[in-house]
């Protein structure tokens, strides 16, 4: 192995029934660099990271870690802990009935007792020292997911790992925590550690990597360094073509201002919405929820859709009044709602990818009218054509799909049931940007066809392309509606940031 | 870190559930005394409650460990009766107390070697598993025999009518006699038990990774936990004890019999669930367990001493609690984390 290099995997291969996940893939990691792994959803960044940690077994292929002699046999999370190398994963993964101090310590020592003191006091001694909100014998769950990311950081850091993985570690967290982690990662760079960072936003590649390796389709694209690869360079690696010009969007937006008016709510309230909103949305128009996470986007579409207890207010249809107090009454009005926790919202992960898109609109006919495999096949292939969903067949559990192409499951679910009004919570959020870019440009086809469409999501730039109207929130109260030449990222902004309403 | 220790934490959902479980026991055993008096006035009530579930308060203790793994664990009556039944035939042919007590544990250890291998190792649903671990000690105990049998070794009766006696607990008798709290054999061997699997619960890495595993299984194999191993030693500490139960069982009665113990693992399981151990794993403390066998029996004493003396209503008491019991977990926990949203949120916003 070179010198200064903590980590080399060479020629790994790995596939699943069906999939070549990864097709000799080679990777190294110099000690004190940050590199990011950089692909579409599945490219097979999550395999490689799985078969580095041990949660999948190579098929083929050498790994060699710095200090350890030959090809290291990685069986187990807890071989690749004892080989130097740690992870913090997307989701977390720790227990949440377990105290803050015990998730940083378990699993990671052998030996009879648990020295309670001495390991409050040590986790005492890394929050603190990391500025991490959490106290150190508080159970896990009451903590946020954030802070929770955090006690997983603060875990791995303590690890004196020489390899530090970080796979998607950014995605829920909001720009100040952001700031602190990338502060937490350049401290650690600076005592060596090699960190690998698997994520999705672009700009936080460029602001904090040294190198970027770029996968696609489970073969290696290359390694660059990160002051040598232009951004435009890096999306059209990772999508394998030349990215398409955005600006198509431009000049589409639809302000429905002269059609009618489709779903209007008045004085809507809701256990977890307890700010009453009007809210209002015309035939073919897009409009969108912006805000800080927390802010109150989420609920005050789930009170639209009926998802919370609905405490308060009216709701019309066309202009005439209509109870909807369920999901089940918002979908009777033709009203979908795509969640934004698709995991625990959203797909089945059992069930195959035909039986998630039927779905709805099973629920929708009653359980009493079945509908037959031959209509259920027949419409799950349309969708799966055109919404170009990545999957080895019908039968497939959607669990074994990737995250883009879950979304877009859980899209065709909806799309099925031909609503009138459909609202898309965080849909691009964790998604690739060549998938990205395929749902905002199906969002603004479904408009041209006269659907209305609420889109939420975290990218204002996003937001800006697609939507004709922006309500911003801040502190669960709508602060303010934007149109037309008000929808400038500044502008924004300035009013998300406070101060006068717009 | 001083300063941190001042801060009051709000309790653990595992200390909430059992708090509220020993709150109720002494409510309704001091309801008890000041209704219907008499018996429950005396110490002894509380013994006889101790020397009637020895065996009980051993396998709840089972059920917890297997439980705050995430598992279950129904083949626990079935050993007791094996045991008991084994122990009786083994020491009427001569065999020694000391022989007959690693018969007992020899027995536990093999079911928790194979239903643990099968679990953990085999990735089989435990409830099937130890569903067919306890057909299995059923048809094994009449084999052993058909008929129920009575001890005859001289040194175990002699063990079996050995009581502790606590005469500072006692009451006088109308003759004027200090009758002393008498406890059995077992329940000092029931108690330690409690106190041994709390300290390992709550001290030991093993007890930990019982709580991780239960918690959420994918997240302990990421943190570093060999989960199939750590499964594997809940069922076969489970069944371990579940073979001392039966020995502690057969102190008490004194003889085998193929419907020995019939509903213990039933009973186990309502005891550990009445004393805040979740079914859905990574929740539970013996401590709530023990107090959960002494809620569930003062329950049905009530019954009887009420005048309900049919069995069916100590049944229906049973269930009873321990749909109260459910309902009350639930809305405490809903309440709880409902709470801790409203205050990420408040977080959140500011």
């Amino acid at each position: 192995m070179e010198q200064g290099t903590v980590l080399t995997m060479r020629g790994i291969c790995k596939s699943f029934p069906g999939v070549r996940a990864l097709n000799h893939v080679d990777f190294s990691l110099k000690k004190g660099e940050i590199h990011a792994l950089m692909g579409e959803n599945g490219a097979g960044k999550s395999t490689l990271i799985k078969v580095l940690t041990g949660v999948y077994s190579r098929d083929e292929g050498v790994i060699e870690v710095e200090g350890l002699s030959g090809d290291v046999q990685i069986r187990s999370p807890q071989d690749a802990q004892e080989a130097g190398i740690s992870t913090v994963y997307q989701e977390i993964t720790l227990c949440p009935n377990l105290s803050v101090a015990e998730n940083m310590f378990i699993g990671r020592s052998r030996g009879g007792l648990v020295p309670w003191k001495q390991m409050e006091n040590r986790a005492g001694e890394i929050l603190s020292g990391l500025g991490i909100p959490a106290r150190p014998r508080q159970q896990l769950g009451s903590c946020s997911l954030a802070v929770q990311q955090m006690v997983a950081i603060a875990r791995a850091v303590d690890m004196e790992c020489k390899v530090l993985i970080l796979d998607e570690p950014t995605s829920s967290l909001d720009d100040k925590e952001v700031a602190m982690l990338f502060g937490l990662m350049r401290d650690l760079k600076a005592r060596g550690v090699g960190i690998i960072f698997v994520t999705h936003f672009l700009e936080q590649v460029y602001e904090v990597c040294d190198r970027i390796t770029v996968l696609r389709n489970g073969e290696l694209v290359g390694t660059y360094e990160t002051r040598n690869l232009p951004q435009v360079e890096l999306v059209s690696k990772m999508m394998g073509r030349e990215l398409e010009n955005l600006s198509f969007m431009e000049g589409r937006k639809r302000t429905g201002e002269s059609s009618s008016t489709v779903f209007e709510a008045r004085d809507l309230s809701s256990t977890a919405c307890p700010n009453a909103f009007d809210f209002h949305i015309a035939k073919g128009e897009v409009n969108g929820f912006t805000g800080l996470l927390g802010s109150g986007r989420s609920e005050s579409v789930r009170a639209i859709f009926g998802a919370d207890r609905v405490t308060g207010g009216q709701t019309l249809v066309d202009g005439k009044p209509v109870r909807i107090r369920s999901p089940r009454d918002a979908m009777e009005q033709g009203i979908a709602y795509l969640p934004e926790d698709r995991k625990d919202d959203g797909i089945i992960a059992d069930l195959s990818v035909r039986d998630n898109i039927i779905l709805a609109l099973q629920v929708m006919r009653g359980f009493f009218h079945p509908i037959s495999d031959a209509e259920a096949e027949r419409m799950a292939e349309e969708f799966i054509r055109t919404l170009e969903i990545k999957t080895a067949s019908l039968d497939t559990p959607v669990r074994s799909l990737s995250g883009g192409n879950q979304q877009k499951v859980i899209l065709a679910r909806w799309l099925l049931t031909h609503p009138r009004y459909l609202i898309l919570d965080e849909p691009t959020r964790g998604i690739d940007v060549g998938t990205k870019t395929e749902i905002q440009k199906l969002v603004l086809k479904l408009a041209d066809e006269g659907m209305s469409v609420t889109f939420i999501s975290s990218e204002i730039e996003e937001m800006l392309r697609t939507c004709a109207r922006l309500i911003v929130m801040r502190d669960r109260r709508i602060v303010g509606e934007l149109t037309g030449e008000q929808l400038t990222q500044e502008s924004v902004m300035r009013t998300i940031a406070g101060g006068e309403s717009v | 870190m001083s300063r941190d220790k001042r801060i009051r934490e709000p309790m653990s959902d595992t200390h909430l559930l059992m708090t509220i479980t020993i709150c109720i026991f002494f409510c309704m055993y001091f309801l008890a005394m000041a209704v219907w008096g008499g018996g429950f006035l005396r110490w002894q009530q509380v013994f006889d409650m101790l020397n009637n579930n020895a065996a009980l308060i051993i396998v709840a203790c089972s059920l917890t460990i297997v439980m705050i793994g995430g598992g279950i664990d129904i083949s626990v009556g079935g050993v007791i009766a094996l045991v008991a039944m084994s122990c009786v035939v083994h020491l009427n042919q001569g065999g020694s107390i000391f022989t007959a007590a690693l018969l007992s544990l020899g027995i536990g250890l093999a079911f928790g070697l194979v239903q643990g291998y099968l679990v953990a190792y085999l990735e089989i649903q435990p409830f099937i598993i130890t569903l067919a671990g306890m057909f299995f000690a059923r048809g094994m105990t009449t084999i052993v025999s058909l008929e129920p049998q009575k001890v005859a070794h001289e040194g175990f009766k002699t063990l079996m009518n050995t009581k502790v006696e606590i005469p500072w607990l006692g009451y006088t008798a109308k003759n004027g006699n200090l009758i002393p709290a008498r406890m059995e054999i077992g329940v000092v061997v029931a108690l330690l038990i409690v106190v041994l699997v709390y300290f390992m619960l709550r001290k030991t890495r093993m007890g930990r990774n019982f709580y991780a595993l239960g918690g959420n299984s994918q997240s302990a194999l990421m943190l570093g936990i060999n989960i199939r191993r750590t499964r594997m030693i809940t069922h076969l500490l489970s069944s371990i004890l579940a073979g001392i139960a039966g020995f502690v069982f057969l102190m008490h009665t004194g003889a085998g019999n193929a419907t020995n113990a019939a509903g213990a693992e039933m009973n186990a399981i309502a005891s550990s669930i009445i004393g805040g151990t979740l079914l859905s794993g990574g929740v539970g403390n013996v401590i709530g367990t023990f107090f959960g066998v002494m809620t569930l029996t003062t329950i049905k004493s009530i019954v009887t001493v009420s005048g309900l003396r049919d069995p069916w209503w100590q049944s229906i008491t049973t269930g009873a609690m321990l749909c109260f019991f459910i309902l009350l977990q639930s809305v405490v926990l809903s309440r709880r984390s409902r709470g801790k949203n409203r205050k990420n949120q408040r977080e959140a916003v500011k």
